[in-house]
């Protein structure tokens, strides 16, 4: 990026199209990055315009984290690509207990895409950095002949830096302690999922895709010592979630189906699609596993933050060498409650 | 949700679990065949066999459309996806039912083939509609609850007159497969004292469908829902038939079944469909009149003509015994490949593949209660 202002035309935002020239690194990428995405995330970092991003970072162990979203459909009821994609890595990084400091995003754009989808998605990103307190301080932007992609993939990476003293891992969950979920499971998926099944059913159900970051810091402030486990349960669902937990923390655990909170729209959809509310995706919930006796604490900072309301205890880590995780059915009897194999699908029968 | 909840019941359900030990005669032993790969999949998922005495005992039937498609149907499957002209459209449940060989709809996609999952008949036909130089086959799988829509989507076809269209017809039928279970003299030796019968399928074909087998076979038959209370409810049922010596087809079911079924359904079958003079059925053999193909006058609607498939028979991987799971002979766990070579992840036979196949529905919910047997681990109650 040079000093010398060359007189363009601007970004026909409204009616233009991505074509080949906008990722092959000339004047029409730079253009494409200044009007769109540098206008939208606005920071001092990204206006050096380097290649890297250079940042002091508080002394303290560092974390980091990489995720590729790659959703369809890209615009779903409560977010869209690009909010996921700011959510999903800050959850990433907050689930070690760490405050995320600073984002860097890759975009895989397929020729064709119109430029007010690019903009749209980068606005959302900002706001979700925003809202978040994170900022997003490098990236690049490739495209991809028109049929070789999906619209737009987009990487996000972050770094975080944990407090001292805390120790979170999914190795360390223990018998005896006990298992908080934040928040009503299923959300995120059936939302994204009725979209692009085009059900058509009335519902007003929307993702609950959040930055979780806000929440991790009230709960580590309450019980830095007894946390032992976060994760927020995504693709797979709080299924997969407690069965890596188990498996890694070589224990098992039990958990109460009448306890788990489930929305009555998420559930009926989940009916009506053959699916099990425990395998759907989250994008803003997590599960916390804690020592039993600051569980009172860490419940009552959490009901305190907006996006913990609703976060109860849902079960306990016991001893077991085949590291099962079971569920005692609201009917009354006894389940294993499995990842899920495959795509999870409709029934067909 | 609040009339499904009302099927869900806990407290309900326990009280009504009291009144089946209450008046299970102790001394006796009962044990009744699901029939339906849906109440295989309730009562693993809602954990029933926890609330039913123990001399009350239920077996897992042969009602689950993908495990008892033979393996020939799949390979045919196969073989039509790997034209180049043809587009296959199958329920997602199918892709990954193990084929000859090693191979699978999965694999085969992955291959080159163009192999589509959708949701219902009516997905192939607008995906027949927008693409016309295509060759769109709809593999079709199913008891009786399934059949009408696919001739719904034949007659459609007819009336558009899209001529790239066409069905790989497997549609089975329940009374056959009930009667092989009942003649077979494997199946007799294991005493089984009465059914659950099929919950939707039951509402197209009606309860008068079984009348004939519960007389000759003096079987007690209860047509129950899929909701875990109907399973609850259907097995209290059967105990006192049983008591009382009686053999009598009842419904459970009575709040969508009728003693005729949906006549109208059964019409649009007819006029489409008519009986196969025998079909293979993994784990029951062949079966004579247990299955659909298209009438003459739909000829040109049927993918096994039109593309003069041919069905060869191929043997069952010899470890699987999904042949004797079908049939209530053995437990899922009881097979050696359960749990080792053999998960949902990597299915060796069909009866690990969809969720109402009793293999998955053991692997999935209930396996923990293996080692419980064994003397191990905690054990939720
Ligand atoms: S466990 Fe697998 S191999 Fe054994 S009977 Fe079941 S499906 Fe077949």
């Amino acid at each position: 990026m040079t000093g010398l202002k060359l007189r363009t035309r601007k970004l026909d935002i409204r009616h233009g199209l991505i074509d080949l020239s906008h990722g092959a690194g000339g004047r029409a990428s730079v253009q494409l990055i200044d009007e769109i995405f540098r206008t939208a995330f606005d920071n001092p970092i990204l206006d050096q315009g380097n290649d890297q991003a250079a940042f002091d970072v508080p002394g303290g162990r560092m974390v980091m984290s990489t995720d590729g979203y790659v959703i369809s459909p890209l615009f779903f009821p409560g977010g869209d690509i690009g909010s996921l994609a700011v959510h999903g890595t800050i959850n990433d990084i907050a689930m070690a207990g760490a405050r995320p400091l600073h984002l860097a995003a890759s975009y895989i754009i397929e020729e064709g895409f119109p430029l007010s989808d690019v903009q749209r998605i980068a606005q959302s990103m900002a706001k979700a950095a925003r809202d978040a307190g994170v900022t997003i301080v490098t990236g690049d932007t490739k495209v991809v002949e028109r049929g070789k992609g999906d619209g737009v993939f987009i990487t996000t990476t972050g770094v975080g830096i944990v407090p001292p003293g805390l120790d979170l891992s999914a190795d360390r969950a223990r018998p005896g302690d006990l298992v908080i979920l934040s928040g009503a499971i299923g959300d995120h998926g059936v939302a994204v999922m009725s979209q692009r099944l085009n059900l058509g059913f009335e519902t007003d159900i929307v993702s609950d895709s959040a930055a979780l970051n806000g929440l991790v810091a009230e709960m580590v402030r309450v019980a830095t010592g007894s946390l032992r486990v976060m994760r927020d349960p995504t693709r797979g669902g709080l299924a997969a979630s407690l069965n890596e937990i188990a498996q890694q923390s070589k224990a098992g655990v039990i958990i109460h189906e009448n306890r788990i909170p489930v929305k009555p729209d998420v559930a009926a959809a989940c009916e009506l699609l053959g699916l099990d509310p425990l395998h759907v995706a989250n994008e803003g919930k997590l599960i916390a596993i804690v020592a039993p006796a600051a569980a009172g604490d860490l419940i009552a900072a959490m009901h305190a933050h907006p996006l913990g309301r609703h976060a109860t205890v849902i079960g306990e880590v016991i001893a077991d060498a085949q590291c099962f995780v079971q569920m005692t059915t609201s009917f009354g009897g006894g389940r294993i409650v499995d990842w899920i194999a495959g795509e999870q699908l409709p029934r067909i029968c | 949700m609040k009339h499904i909840d009302e099927y869900r019941d806990g407290n309900l359900a326990r009280a009504m679990a009291a009144t089946i030990a209450h008046e299970a005669m102790p001394d006796r032993h009962y044990q009744f065949m699901e029939f339906c790969g849906g109440h295989t999949h309730a009562m693993s998922r809602y954990g029933i066999e926890d609330l039913l005495p123990s001399n009350v005992q239920m077996v897992h039937g042969p009602g689950c459309p993908v495990c008892v498609l033979p393996i020939g149907r799949i390979d045919a499957a196969i073989a039509l996806a790997m034209r180049p002209e043809v587009t296959l459209c199958t329920y997602a449940d199918l892709m990954r039912v193990p084929a000859s060989g090693g191979a699978n709809l999965l694999k085969a996609k992955a291959a080159g083939a163009d192999i589509r999952m959708v949701y219902s008949t009516l997905d192939a036909l607008r995906i027949a509609e927008a693409e016309p130089d295509r060759q769109i086959v709809f593999f079709a799988i199913g008891f009786e609850t399934t059949t009408p829509p696919t001739a719904h989507a034949i007659t459609l076809a007819r009336k558009r007159q899209l001529s790239n269209f066409s069905v790989f017809c497997n549609h089975v039928l329940t009374p056959p497969a009930m009667r092989a279970i009942l003649v077979s003299p494997d199946t007799r030796a294991i005493r089984v004292d009465g059914f659950v019968g099929p919950s939707h399928v039951s509402t197209i074909t009606g309860t008068s469908a079984y009348q004939s087998l519960a007389v000759e076979f003096a079987k007690p038959i209860v047509v129950a829902g899929f909701e875990p209370l109907d399973v609850v409810q259907a097995i209290l049922m059967l105990v006192r038939q049983v008591n009382q010596g009686r053999c009598a087809v009842e419904n459970q079911y009575s709040r969508l079944v009728t003693a005729q079924g949906n006549l109208i359904a059964q019409r649009a079958t007819a006029e489409i469909f008519e009986l196969r003079p025998s079909f293979a059925w993994r784990g029951l053999g062949e079966l004579p009149h247990s299955a659909l193909q298209l009438r003459d006058a739909y000829a040109d609607l049927d993918a096994e003509r039109r593309f003069a498939i041919d069905t060869l028979p191929a043997a069952d991987n010899p470890a699987c015994e999904c042949g004797d799971v079908l049939r209530g002979l053995t437990k899922p766990a009881a097979c050696a490949l359960f749990g080792t070579l053999c998960s949902p992840d990597t299915p060796m036979g069909s009866c690990m593949v969809s969720p109402e196949g009793a293999c998955a529905a053991h692997w999935s919910y209930g396996r923990f209660r293996d080692r419980a047997r064994a003397g191990a681990g905690q054990v939720v109650r």
